[in-house]
């Protein structure tokens, strides 16, 4: 069950023709943390009533970060061998602190903190940011072949980092949880995960649990040593319960019948030290830009005929170099229609990355800023909000992006277009130019000579009917920077 | 014992018939042996020497021209050995020259932007290598830039002049007034900066051998430059197909008329565009059908080829061989070369509607838009639409069993082919594109309305009808 669940929800990562999420995107929304911040009652109660039931089966079966670690964990025994666990006291001050720490960082909006110490998150960046690239890579090559056959069967994708911090980010936490799971098997999820330490508490008094019968036990340690949450006492003949996740390793394990998964009331248990830390950022600065244009040929337009006696250059053919483009300084994010706002998505958002990986158009990528760590942000240098599209809106789990239909979202508006005279090809090159007139869905630009009686034109933007969808931006010839770009609106209204 | 008996009757027919076609195959092995090989297609076989080439005689000077002529317009790239950009394949280029000398080829065409500017050079580096009587060069005046340098006096001469250092020539076989268009642009181009006079002495000191042009445009123009001052001009250019002889697309003139003007004035024709930028050799199985019914073995190239050879009045028919295969297929067309009959014209003309029925942009890929300053591939667009409506796969109707297969197809194909800056969408309508179009495609509107027919798929408003 528990590898079911790891499978899909990291295909939901991986995948970006949205047939998983099809099936399986649910997955995603039953994890508790984005189902707190989607107000998702049912599912709130449901996981609250599992766990009130078995203990913390979520923890073995849904969350993706567990089961990470306890492939981890299985990877290092196969590696290690034998005496891998034994029983350590619970760290009580730092779990109860790092649920204090989330509690107060969900309520305050500290939301660099909250999307750090959500373990669902945590997992989908690691996912999105290593898993997903190395995956589109596969791909890549199987669409190299197919193109090759003849077949259509694979399409390329673009594989680029969308956000070097967020790559970090995503390294380190593989690297601390990664390390905790080789050598102690679940100790992340036992002292530092805040969801953890809050299921365990509702763990303590679930009706189904492992006991440990003294009148059999023989003090063997068997079951110590195959526990990887590490909270079976033999000695004491106790079992943290708030600790325990469910996995049933030592049922299996005691050769004495002393243990039973069972509604009876055990004994009680102790606490001692462990210890490891909350990963933190570290920034590696990539922003890196993959997609440089094909082998052209340069130089073409460089006023090159004026000398004279030199014949005059005539070429056909060859392909003008295409400049990246640069994302403008922007006083307002652009967030996607469906997130209502800065504020809405800023408060819901736990920084998944699942809308990032979703998005077909290489819009959403992580926001480098303290106040919105992580969170997706929209911009416009390969691709445009596109309107049949609204991926995002469907894969989001938190709520944070509602979801919303291709029509609701044609009059949604989340930004809208500005002008920058000096920049615009009509001014710099003389050329007429219809690009942003032409390619804007809702018609909000029109275009008007730039002066009484100049048949140049150059376009006006409808600030009410431009919905900030960036196709102006994305298509506008002008090179690094746009001469038409969205700014924000803190709030997304319907227009 | 019925069974028995039917059992032994059909073993003894069996064996007779056998017999008699042992003996019937035996002697046809002894007329010609089985080698595994068609000897009538024209892709596999012997390759025709210059004995059996078909030559044509050029009634001003007498030059004997082989029936295939070799087009430098299309030289293929490689990448440089630093991985940077990309050069002219000059090995390539010379194992092509070299064989196409070699099997009787002798008139080469070139011009000062072909190859993104590099064709001249490739030509004279393959064609030094071999003895100047050998072959005939052509190359031409490409002053129609808009600048004024380029169209004046100065900086038309400065290219003449450039043309011999390139082509490492002292003299030009056949030197061409390139792409004539308008009225206005002959006079701008040749007349007002006394082109045309400089050109005529040249020619008067041997320098040229033979002045002509070649045509894309206006028949106002193609009237007024053929009667101009009475010249006798020693050839001309023009584009003739089996599409083009009553069909020409856009503002193109029939090549039927050309050719009947040309015939008048006693000036020979060179024929350029035999296969419309290789569209005419890639029909679809249907379309070739009537063709393939006639002659099985022969490919739709040779047909084109023939029919462009076939007029008397055809002095050489240009062709842009990049492969050795194209090269091996044409020279097999023409050594020697069998004039279309009656029923194959019919044949064709089948052809030429099914042809008009589609939804072809008439591009040929001659590259004369490239490049687009704005980085668009307008060749490569065309190329991906053409190929999609020549397959017969364009997904215009949803209610099509196969829309779904076909739409997929066309999208994935599109940013296959074109990289998705290169594509329509990015064309801003600048139209500096549109006056270089020999086609006269009115690029900027086709670009409009392919972005928009792939917007609709995109956004699944494709309707069913």
């Amino acid at each position: 069950m528990g590898a079911l669940f790891f499978t899909f929800i990291t295909l939901l990562f991986l995948d970006f023709t949205g047939a998983v999420h099809a099936w399986f995107g649910w997955m995603a929304k039953v994890q508790l943390v984005p189902a707190i911040l989607a107000v998702n009652l049912i599912v709130i109660a449901v996981l609250a009533l599992l766990t009130l039931v078995f203990g913390r089966i979520y923890c073995s079966v849904i969350c993706p970060l567990g089961v990470c670690q306890d492939i981890v964990s299985w990877t290092a025994g196969r590696v290690r061998k034998k005496r891998r666990f034994s029983f350590s006291p619970a760290l009580s001050w730092l779990r109860w602190g790092v649920l204090a720490l989330f509690i107060i960082a969900l309520v305050a909006h500290v939301e660099a903190v909250k999307s750090l110490l959500e373990p669902y998150s945590a997992y989908g960046r690691i996912a999105s940011n290593i898993f997903a690239p190395v995956y589109r890579l596969g791909n890549n090559g199987l669409a190299f072949l197919a193109e090759r056959t003849d077949s259509y069967a694979f399409y390329p994708v673009s594989v680029w980092v969308k956000s070097g911090v967020t790559l970090g980010i995503a390294l380190l936490t593989l690297l601390v949880v990664g390390l905790l799971a080789w050598r102690g098997g679940r100790t992340y999820c036992n002292t530092v995960c805040p969801v953890g330490t809050f299921l365990g508490f509702i763990s303590k008094f679930s009706l189904y649990k492992p006991v440990l019968d003294p009148r059999k036990c023989t003090k063997c340690s068997q079951c110590s040593r195959v526990c990887k949450a590490s909270c079976i006492d033999y000695k004491n003949y106790a079992i943290d319960h708030s600790r325990c996740v469910a996995c049933m390793n030592c049922l299996d394990k005691c050769k004495f019948d002393a243990l039973h998964y069972t509604t009876r009331r055990p004994a009680k248990a102790a606490a001692e030290p462990a210890g490891n830390d909350v990963p933190v950022a570290e920034a590696t600065d990539g922003g890196g830009m993959s997609r440089r244009g094909f082998l052209a040929v340069a130089g073409l337009f460089a006023a090159a005929n004026s000398v004279k006696g030199q014949a005059p250059d005539i070429v056909d053919g060859g392909l003008a170099v295409i400049e990246d483009k640069k994302i403008p300084d922007r006083e307002t994010a652009v967030v996607p229609p469906g997130s209502q706002g800065a504020r809405h998505m800023k408060v819901h958002c736990t920084a998944c990355q699942l809308c990032v990986s979703a998005c077909p158009n290489d819009i959403l990528r992580p926001s480098s800023k303290l106040s919105t760590f992580m969170q997706p942000e929209m911009a416009f240098e390969k691709g445009f909000c596109r309107p049949e599209c609204t991926r995002c809106s469907e894969v989001c789990p938190d709520g944070a992006i509602r979801r919303i239909t291709p029509a609701e979202k044609s009059s949604i508006q989340i930004g809208r277009a500005v002008w920058i005279k000096e920049n615009c090809v009509v001014n710099v090159n003389g050329d007429t130019c219809t690009a942003c007139q032409r390619n804007c869905p809702t018609g909000a630009i029109a275009l008007v000579p730039r002066a009484e009686g100049d048949e140049l034109r150059v376009p006006v933007v409808d600030t009410e009917t431009c919905i900030g969808c960036g196709a102006c931006e994305y298509v506008c010839p002008a090179r690094p920077l746009s001469a038409i770009y969205v700014e924000g609106i803190t709030r997304h209204r319907t227009i | 014992m019925a069974k028995d008996n039917k059992k032994n009757i059909s073993r003894r027919d069996f064996l007779k018939v056998l017999g008699a076609g042992t003996a019937a195959s035996a002697a046809l092995l002894a007329g010609c042996r089985p080698t595994g090989r068609s000897n009538t297609s024209s892709i596999t076989g012997e390759v025709p020497g210059p004995d059996r080439q078909t030559y044509r005689t050029n009634p001003h000077t007498g030059d004997r021209v082989s029936l295939l002529g070799y087009g430098c317009m299309r030289w293929p790239f490689r990448p440089t050995a630093d991985g940077q950009g990309q050069e002219i394949d000059q090995d390539l280029v010379n194992e092509l020259v070299d064989y196409a000398i070699e099997h009787g080829v002798n008139y080469f065409d070139t011009a000062p932007g072909y190859a993104r500017g590099l064709s001249e050079e490739a030509t004279g580096i393959a064609l030094k290598r071999h003895p100047r009587e050998k072959f005939f060069v052509a190359t031409k005046l490409s002053n129609m830039g808009d600048d004024a340098y380029t169209r004046s006096r100065e900086g038309s001469i400065a290219m003449y002049e450039q043309s011999f250092r390139r082509l490492q020539v002292d003299y030009i076989d056949y030197y061409l007034l390139h792409s004539i268009g308008t009225i206005e642009g002959v006079n701008s181009r040749f007349i007002d900066n006394g082109m045309i006079d400089f050109l005529l002495r040249e020619k008067e000191a041997g320098r040229i051998r033979n002045l002509g042009w070649s045509f894309h445009g206006d028949v106002e123009a193609f009237d007024y430059l053929l009667a101009y001052k009475d010249i006798q001009w020693d050839f001309c250019q023009i584009q003739l197909n089996y599409i083009d002889w009553q069909h020409a697309s856009g503002r193109n003139v029939n090549a039927e008329y050309l050719y009947a003007e040309l015939q008048k004035k006693n000036v020979p024709a060179v024929i350029m565009e035999p296969l419309l930028g290789g569209r005419l050799s890639r029909l679809n199985s249907l379309t070739q059908a009537p063709l393939r019914q006639l002659r099985p073995d022969d490919t739709p190239a040779t047909w084109a080829f023939r029919y462009a050879g076939t007029p008397e009045g055809v002095l050489t028919v240009l062709s842009g061989m990049t492969q050795m295969e194209h090269l091996q297929e044409n020279l097999r067309t023409y050594g020697p070369l069998e004039p279309l009959n009656e029923q194959e014209y019919a044949a064709l003309e089948d052809v030429t509607q099914y042809y008009l029925n589609e939804d072809f942009i008439p591009c040929t890929e001659c590259q004369y838009c490239m490049p687009c300053k704005y980085g668009i591939d307008i060749p490569g667009v065309f190329a991906h639409y053409n190929k999609v409506v020549n397959e017969q796969r364009m997904p215009d109707d949803a209610g099509d069993p196969e829309y779904r297969k076909y739409r997929r197809q066309f999208l994935v194909g599109y940013d296959r082919s074109v990289p998705k800056l290169r594509q329509a969408k990015q064309c801003i309508g600048c139209g500096i594109c549109k006056p270089e179009c020999p086609q006269r495609i009115p690029i900027p509107d086709e670009m409009v309305r392919i972005d928009e027919f792939v917007e609709n798929l995109r956004r699944e408003k494709v309707s069913a009808y």
